[in-house]
């Protein structure tokens, strides 16, 4: 993997449960009905008796998935976000999260790139669902690169996860010997003027609308916050008081997800002006992801005029 | 787990009375809870903690114990009434149900009480976390067993039916289910509220083993649980009919006990009831 390919997290998903499935013999799989788009079919394949084939039962499989960690195993529960974090949220709640059981739930299709299947497959609440649930943590790769570390950082965190992965190819934006860990922030591009806080698949477009602010003359800092919760509130702070504004960027409702989080810590410490880009509350709707991109602000140019506005604001 | 004599039975009937005690006192001293189908449940808990389980109130976490699952947690009493009569926790910390602070809260969390496998009490999700634990089970090629009690108001919840399809499609015979058919729910009369008819079929029609029981009968209970586990490649239900309220006269059959305190007047005259059972 280098900068510019076109990987799917999905895909890094499904290969790296494959390949850490030998150095971590209580890694086990489960999905519901849809390892093909999953790709826990990957991992299936080398370790069928490891791997749990729930059928079309989300809320059955989730807690399936605590039983197994109440006998000490590593589960790995994967279907589409909308039906993990929604079907599924009281199960997560009060079967995983509550007894604290160590259930990572890997959802695939987040976002308004599922595309053409509209909006009942496009979960655009699932991180703030997961997010608001006591020590869950929640983490939003921003490409392979980060897909395939974070599934070894939740296979060795022990405690309830939500690992939130997209349907489409999406350009690695990370160096090769890029490190993640977990909680921590990273600054992608230094700058002084204002801070993009993006995750997931926003963070390509933010690095491309700081190139795009810098030949107007402003320095935009971008910061990748893939684990939305715990949040990096040092990082986060620290950009607040250094650059004193902050645009955020989310395939998500700017309700509850990682512009509310940034909000909140902001807020609390050192507020700053801030705009949120992502979907301003609403459903989405078929069409291609790029066309739904564009239809709901989710682009590179709507980060440039949000970091417009805020900087007027400071 | 051999066939009991009059001797052991008598110990165990006398146990469960002590546990309905139990469960009377430690609601009453609450002001709330759940008596009906704790106290419906009562013989079913007796033979697991007392007979059927092997289990080490000294070694919560020994991997080879069996594991219970109280899917219906709302009878939360008559579990923390097994778990302190078989020495996981002092008796003394009945008295503190649902107090601030107190290792037994309302309903089962697994993280406060020892000896609580899950934290159940969102009804419909124990049987998905029993499968949980005897698919661990057998992907280790553990011989210890999975007991899970359901509610029968509880199995109108439709994650019942999805977890149903899972024991059956991954052959748990590993895995032995209790239903408490007490016949009562919150608003009533189940055939009123959302009728369940012939439950027994229904479980068999999800290709379960099913043997039907009275819930009260201890020996029943402990005989049908020896046939259920020598069930092979299948998991097997036992239904039970049970008396809400059982033990306690006033409460017998009545819905209106589904989730209510007993007065201290009436803790009295439960308690002396009891008590005169158990001094036969």
């Amino acid at each position: 993997m280098v900068k510019g390919d076109l990987i799917a997290t999905r895909d890094a998903y499904g290969k790296a449960l494959a390949r850490y499935g030998a150095e971590y013999p209580e890694l086990v799989v489960l999905d519901a009905d849809l390892t093909g788009s999953t790709k826990t079919s990957l991992f299936a394949d080398q370790y069928p008796e490891r791997f749990i084939e729930m059928g079309i039962a989300e809320q059955d499989m989730i807690g399936t998935a605590a039983g197994l960690a109440a006998a000490g195993k590593i589960p790995f529960a994967s279907t589409f976000a909308i039906f993990a974090t929604g079907r599924a949220w009281d199960q997560v709640r009060n079967s995983v999260a509550y007894p604290q059981f160590n259930v990572k739930i890997a959802a695939t299709h987040a976002g308004l790139t599922v595309g053409e299947d509209g909006a009942t497959h496009q979960a655009l609440e699932d991180i703030a669902l997961m997010r608001v649930i006591p020590g869950m943590t929640v983490v939003v790769p921003a490409d392979a690169v980060e897909a395939e570390q974070a599934v070894k950082a939740l296979i060795e965190h022990v405690g309830p996860a939500y690992l939130r992965l997209g349907r489409g190819k999406v350009p690695v934006v990370l160096d090769v010997d890029y490190q993640f860990r977990l909680g921590q922030a990273v600054t992608l591009r230094l700058g002084e003027d204002l801070t993009i806080m993006a995750c997931g698949i926003m963070v390509a477009p933010a690095l491309e609308a700081a190139a795009e602010l810098a030949k107007a003359g402003i320095s935009a800092r971008v910061l990748n916050v893939s684990t939305i919760k715990p949040l990096d509130k040092a990082a986060v702070l620290q950009a607040a008081r250094e650059t004193g504004a902050i645009v955020t960027a989310e395939e998500h409702n700017v309700i509850g997800g990682l512009g509310s989080a940034v909000a909140e810590c902001v807020v609390q410490a050192h507020p700053v002006p801030m705009r949120r880009i992502g979907v301003q509350d609403s459903f989405g709707q078929s069409g291609t992801p790029d066309a739904l991109l564009e239809e709901y602000g989710l682009t590179a140019a709507a980060i440039v005029q949000g970091a417009q506005e805020v900087l007027k604001l400071k | 787990m051999a066939n009991i004599d009059s001797k052991t039975l008598a110990a165990l009937q006398d146990k469960a009375c002590q546990i309905r005690q139990d469960i009377i006192t430690m609601i009453g001293a609450a002001g709330s809870g759940h008596p009906g189908g704790s106290l419906s449940a009562t013989e079913i808990v007796t033979a697991l903690y007392f007979q059927i389980m092997r289990h080490d109130p000294q070694n919560p976490d020994w991997p080879q114990r069996d594991r219970f699952v109280l899917s219906k947690g709302h009878a939360a009493p008559v579990l923390y009434a097994a778990l302190a009569e078989t020495g996981y926790f002092d008796r003394q910390e009945l008295t503190t149900l649902r107090q601030l602070g107190s290792m037994l809260q309302g309903h089962p969390d697994r993280k406060s009480t020892p000896g609580v496998e899950a934290s159940t009490g969102s009804l419909g999700q124990g049987l998905s976390i029993a499968n949980g634990l005897a698919i661990a089970a057998k992907i280790n090629g553990e011989q210890h067993r999975v007991f899970a009690l359901l509610g029968d108001g509880e199995i109108q919840e439709g994650q019942i039916w999805e977890a149903a399809m899972t024991s059956v499609h991954r052959k748990l015979d590993n895995l032995v289910v209790y239903v408490d058919n007490n016949n009562l729910q919150i608003d009533g009369d189940i055939r009123d509220v959302k009728s369940l008819t012939n439950i027994p079929k229904r479980w068999e029609a999800f290709g379960w083993h099913v043997q039907e029981i009275d819930g009260h009968d201890l020996t029943a209970i402990i005989a049908a649980t020896q046939r259920a586990l020598a069930v092979q490649d299948q998991p097997s239900v036992i239904v039970c009919q049970t008396v809400k309220g059982k033990g306690c006269s006033f409460m017998e059959n009545q819905a209106g006990w589904h989730g209510k305190a007993p007065n201290p007047e009436e803790i009295k005259q439960a308690l002396a009831q009891l008590q005169q059972r158990r001094d036969g």
